[in-house]
Order: C-alpha cells, then structure tokens, then sequence
C-alpha cells in the first residue's frame, strides 16, 4: 500500500512534467507540423539563465519569471529568425533544422555556463509528509507542479477557446490559406505559438530543475519522454498531451518502483512502439488527422 | 471612381478595376493582360474552360498568388501590392474553391473568426444576421462544421464572408458538388445581396448557364486572356461565343 500510494503520486507529479513539455511539443506540431527537437534545449537553456539571476542573489521567482520571459523571447527568435525560412518548403527541412539547434544550443550552453552539475533551487519543501502510518509521497514542490500545470493548462484552453487571439491562433493552424484570407496574420500567429511552447517548455524545465541538478544535458531524457507522451495522447491533441503525460508519468513510476529504474527508458520505448502499432494516431487524434 | 454600364442600362460606378494583370506560374502565364472593370452592386460572372485561369485570377486579386505585372484598383487601394490578410480590412472577401470551411471548428466559431476581420470601420455583424440568411446555420451553431453537408458549408462559407462587411465578395465555383436546388437558392441569395445591399459579386463558374442566369455582367477567359466582356443576356444570347468557351 505504502509503495503503491508513493509510486502513484511520483508518478502523478512526473506526468505533470511530462504532459507540460509534451503540450509544448503539440503547440509547435499543430501549427507547423514540425517536432521541435530543440525544445529540451531551450528549456535548459531559460533555466540555466534562471539559475544565474538565482546566483546572483536574486529570489527565486524573478528567476522563474526570468526563464520564463527568456522562452517566450526564445521561441519567437527561433520561429521568426530560423523556422520562417523553410516554412512552406520540405517539412523535413524545419525537423533537421532543430536538430541542428539542439546541437547548438548545447554547445553553446557549455561554452557559456560551464559543463559542470549545479544545484537548482525549489521553492517549495522536497520531503513528503506522515499521515499516520503512511509516508505520503508528495512534496511541497511536487503540488506547486501539480498546481501550476494545472493552471498553465487551464490558461492555455481559455486562451484558445474563449479569445479572439486563440481563434485566430487555432484558424492560423488549421488552415493557413483560409486564415489570410479572413484577415488573420498567419506568421504573427506562428511566432506568438512558438513563443507560448517555449513557456510551456521553460516552464516543464524549471519543474524539472527545481530541487536537483541541473547541466547542458539535464534535459535531453525529458525530450523523449515528452514525445512519448505527445504520440501517446496524439500528436494533434493539447488534451491528448496532457492525458499521455499523466499516464506515462504513472507507468514509468509504476516501471520505476515495481521492476527497476533502470527499466524506465526501455519501459518509454515499449509504449512508443505499442501506440504507433496499435492506435498510431494516439488515443485523442483522429486517424484521418494524423501525418507520420 | 469610374462608371460602368449594368444589364439594366443604368450606370454604375467601379468597385474592381483589373488593369494589364498577368499571372505566371514559371514559364506559364496563367493571367495575360487580364483588363476589366467590375461594376459595383452587381453580379459579374467569370466564365471559361478548365486552365483558363478563372481561379488564378481571384487568388491574385486576393493576394494568395502575387502578380507579375498589372493592378487591382479598390477604391485608391492597389490591391495587386497587398498582402492577402489586409484585403477583407479593406472590404474585400474573398470565398475559395473547395469551400474552405475550417472543419475542426464549430459553425460559430467559423462565423466569429470572419468577423474579426471586418472591413475597417464597420460595426461587428451580429451572427443572428448570418442565421437569418441561413437558419440551418443557427440550428447547427455549436456543430463541428465536418458535420455539414456540401450545401451547408458553402452556407456557411458565404456567411463567415458577410460577417466581414465586405464591399466585394469573390467566389469560387460556388456550385462544385451541389445540387441544382441548392445551387439556386445560394445564386438567388447572391442575387439578393447584390441588388439590395449593394455587394459586389465576382463569382467564377464552370456552370455557365447558371452564372449567367444570375449574373449581370460576364467576363470569359481563355487560356489567361479576356476573350468576352459583355452584359450576361448579351453573352447568354451569343450562340457562337456560348458554343466556343462555355459549353452550352
């Protein structure tokens, strides 16, 4: 019962992280149709930029809201300044593109921050409580990332269903020609999507980082993860992402506690191969919608 | 503003003057020193075979595929130098082949997106306008629009356009897989606009009897060059040109 409840809500709380980065992930894809493989790198990067306003003496909310306005600036550069130039051409193009930013910024981060391990802040106690006999699994910071997922999530399905901005946002991803044609700047729409992922991306690497090590590389896992969680929710579907967050956040607690950590990655590449066998639009996405 | 003469004789100013416009696609000219004016208020037709460039000729009116040479005149606007977001500010609408019904959105949502757009200076069109036209729309107002039928999108299509407050509506094979009943009853909707409202209507048909029933001016192209301009009763009653070009 003891490890149950403890696997369950590691699980609970790792999914939100996986479902906020697998979000940002489907952002990009339903307005582009590109996987944006950078998008663990430039998490790092807004959080390795947290952590210097953090250093510095600053508190760590201005470092978080620093790393989250540094994504929102983040992505509109890379949108405007490298994904607008192949956009319309072999969407192969932009996929490789970001697998070159994912190179650079690495290479970069390493250059400007150093290689070595550093330690992350949290703002929130990182040890669970008693209730009675029971050791309850749940951190102080582990419901701030439950809470503010939830929020972001909530925030995000308002914007796009209750705003003039997220209806045009929507229009401008499902239908690029059209949405000119009704007025609506297609590539201010794009940028401002990219802009969003990467908060939502910055925001998945801040919870990651809060509490542990953070290094160029402290993100690269969390990529497939993500992905996982967005081919399992479906590729199309922002519920989708949320859903295949939680549930692989669960699986690969229920992986971790029950066969062994070192099974967690394989146990990821098991559920990838068994979605896109069996229900290869993920659980949320319409067949017919769905481009592999 | 400059006059043109309507099927009923009386003159009427210019809402779409084409001047010399030429379309290339490569080597192809889609468009050849495309010339005509378009009379406000009215229904003019563009009629002609497959390749002739009817569509060709909306898109670079609407900014979707630029022009090589040539100008678009609204008003004092060229229209051949701008880009296609900014036309339905400026009060041009304009409704693609296919229909172009965003099909992962509900009815409403499809009507609120074509306003946002209006043109400049306009009051919002409130939807109850739209549902009056059509009142299949308003039964279906919360509907994913993959659920209409043909007829209904193009219902809908042409209602998210009015949302708009255009001056000038371009449309694009309106009649492409519908049946004749609904066919009429959408060329009669034009009809009405046209005549009470004052909407400009440039509406490209392969089913020329059709346009030209309710058209007042037609335009034929051919191979990207104007082979006809003539009032609709005088092109419908040219039994060589209707022969020739329009296939009935």
């Amino acid at each position: 019962m003891q490890q149950l409840l403890s696997t369950t809500l590691t699980g609970l709380t790792l999914g939100m992280v996986y479902a906020a980065f697998a979000l940002a992930l489907v952002l990009i894809w339903r307005s582009t149709r590109i996987v944006n493989f950078a998008q663990a790198p430039m998490a790092m990067v807004t959080t390795l930029v947290a952590l210097q306003v953090i250093d510095a003496g600053a508190p760590y909310w201005v470092g978080f809201l620093v790393a989250l306005v540094s994504g929102l600036v983040l992505g509109a550069v890379v949108e405007r300044v490298l994904v607008r130039p192949v956009e319309g051409k072999a969407e192969i193009n932009a996929v490789i593109l970001t697998l070159g930013l994912f190179i650079v910024l690495h290479a970069v981060a390493g250059l400007v921050f150093g290689n070595d391990y550093q330690s992350f802040p949290a703002p929130f106690g990182l040890s669970g409580f008693r209730v009675g006999d029971l050791n309850v699994a749940l951190t102080g910071f582990g419901i701030f990332t439950i809470v503010i997922v939830l929020v972001v999530m909530a925030a995000l399905a308002a914007l796009f269903r209750f705003t003039d901005l997220g209806l045009r946002m929507r229009a401008a991803a499902f239908n690029p020609e059209v949405s000119r044609l009704l007025g609506v700047p297609v590539g201010r729409m794009l940028t401002i999507g990219w802009a969003l992922a990467a908060v939502v991306g910055s925001l998945a690497g801040l919870l990651i980082a809060g509490g542990s090590l953070v290094y160029p590389s402290y993100m690269d896992s969390v990529v497939v993860f993500g992905f996982v969680a967005a081919v399992l929710g479906g590729l199309d579907s922002p519920v989708g992402a949320v859903v295949g967050g939680l549930l692989l956040g669960l699986a690969l607690s229920y992986v971790s506690g029950y066969l062994g950590a070192q099974l967690v990655t394989l146990a990821s590449l098991v559920i990838l191969m068994l979605v896109l066998t069996l229900r290869p639009g993920g659980l949320f996405s319409s067949a017919s919608a769905r481009r592999v | 503003m400059s006059a043109a003469v309507s099927t009923d004789g009386r003159e009427t100013g210019t809402a779409l003057d084409i001047r010399g416009l030429t379309t290339t696609y490569g080597a192809v000219r889609a468009l050849d020193d495309v010339s005509f004016a378009v009379p406000s208020g009215r229904i003019t037709a563009v009629l002609g075979a497959n390749g002739a460039g009817k569509t060709t000729l909306l898109r670079t009116i609407s900014g979707l595929v630029p022009a090589t040479s040539g100008t678009v005149a609204l008003g004092s606007h060229d229209l051949s130098r701008t880009p296609a977001e900014r036309m339905p500010g400026l009060g041009l609408a304009h409704v693609p082949e296919g229909r172009g019904v965003i099909t992962e959105m509900t009815v409403e949502e499809n009507l609120r997106l074509g306003g946002l757009g209006r043109r400049t200076g306009t009051e919002p069109v409130p939807l109850e306008r739209v549902f009056d036209l059509f009142q299949v729309l308003g039964e279906r107002r919360h509907g994913v629009a993959h659920q209409l039928s043909g007829g209904e999108r193009q219902m809908l299509v042409i209602g998210r356009a009015l949302m708009a407050s255009p001056t000038v509506l371009l449309l694009d094979e309106p009649s492409l897989g519908l049946a004749p009943r609904i066919v009429a009853q959408i060329l009669d909707l034009l009809g009405g606009l046209a005549r009470d409202e004052g909407l400009t209507v440039l509406l490209v048909e392969q089913n020329a009897r059709s346009a030209l029933s309710v058209a007042d001016r037609g335009v034929v192209l051919s191979l990207g060059r104007v082979v006809a301009d003539e009032s609709a009763a005088t092109l419908a009653g040219d039994d060589q040109l209707r022969h020739a070009y329009l296939g009935f």
